[in-house]
């Protein structure tokens, strides 16, 4: 595995990349950009509406990973909650977008030694911790889960995503740092 | 000519009625405590200081109030929150 993001002394941030661990970030873009993409208009939706980017209606999502990826903002309140996925929903699925795109872009220009601008390192923490929630709602991840894992069988298909999920912390954990600093 | 408005207005300010609203950050199991600390000095511009300590309350007491203003502040703010992938709801600060 990768050493992880790495500041050089010359103000650029490196990352150095196998090509399978270059294919699964890959990969990781496309299935986030699935999920998130707006979806296609109502072709009989109301084009001011649809000017204006407001959904008229908006269902709250029942899967785990898109409530996760879109939260309610009124836990208190359904109806402020519905708004508010009205008007705000159809954007947040387009920055979540952008992120997975940016991200795209700068491996499919990069070899093995991937140098990311400072311009582009936000899209890259926002796009590997919209990967992170995902992958954790799907696994169901809690405080304990790394403890429970040791219980699980060799072939256990949420090993192999544990491992993905433990190496994409790894490598948004070191971005972080760099930003940080 | 009237001078009586200074007079009332001192009155009024205690309760601060047009910043009535709060956003809420919950804790959640994912996000990392170094990226939710990033967060809330890169939008908020919060010091690094203020950013951690909050980042601290939410880790251990399970929620923090990252701001508060009027209610469409805080849908800016929880809808900022959201597109960083932090949890975050707004309500009424009562």
């Amino acid at each position: 595995m990768s050493t992880g993001f790495i500041l050089e002394s010359n103000g650029r941030i490196i990352l150095r990349l196998d090509e399978v661990e270059r294919m699964m970030l890959l990969s990781l873009c496309d299935q986030i950009v699935t999920l998130v993409t707006p979806q296609d208009r109502d072709p009989d939706a109301d084009p001011l509406f649809a000017l204006v980017g407001i959904e008229p209606s908006l269902e709250r999502p029942e899967d785990d990973v898109m409530l996760r990826l879109f939260p309610d903002a009124y836990s208190d309140d359904e109806n402020a909650a519905s708004d508010f996925r009205r008007f705000t929903e159809r954007d947040l699925r387009q920055t979540k977008t952008t992120h997975a795109q940016t991200v795209q872009e700068t491996l499919q220009r990069s070899g093995e030694k991937v140098v990311l601008g400072l311009a582009v390192a936000p899209s890259w923490l926002g796009f590997l911790n919209d990967v992170r929630l995902a992958l954790g709602a799907r696994m169901e991840i809690d405080a304990d889960f790394h403890d429970a894992a040791v219980e699980l069988a060799e072939d256990d298909p949420l090993l192999a995503m544990l491992d993905v999920y433990d190496w994409l912390t790894y490598l948004q954990e070191s971005l972080v740092q760099i930003m940080l600093a | 000519m009237s001078i009586a408005p200074a007079e009332v207005a001192q009155v009024v300010e205690q309760v601060d009625p047009d910043r009535p609203w709060i956003t809420m950050v919950w804790n959640d199991p994912v996000n990392l405590m170094s990226y939710v600390t990033y967060v809330f000095m890169t939008y908020f511009e919060y010091d690094k200081t203020h950013a951690e300590s909050l980042m601290m309350d939410v880790h251990e007491k399970g929620r923090a109030v990252v701001s508060n203003g009027t209610r469409e502040e805080m849908e800016r703010d929880v809808a900022a929150m959201h597109g960083y992938g932090l949890w975050a709801t707004l309500q009424k600060d009562d």
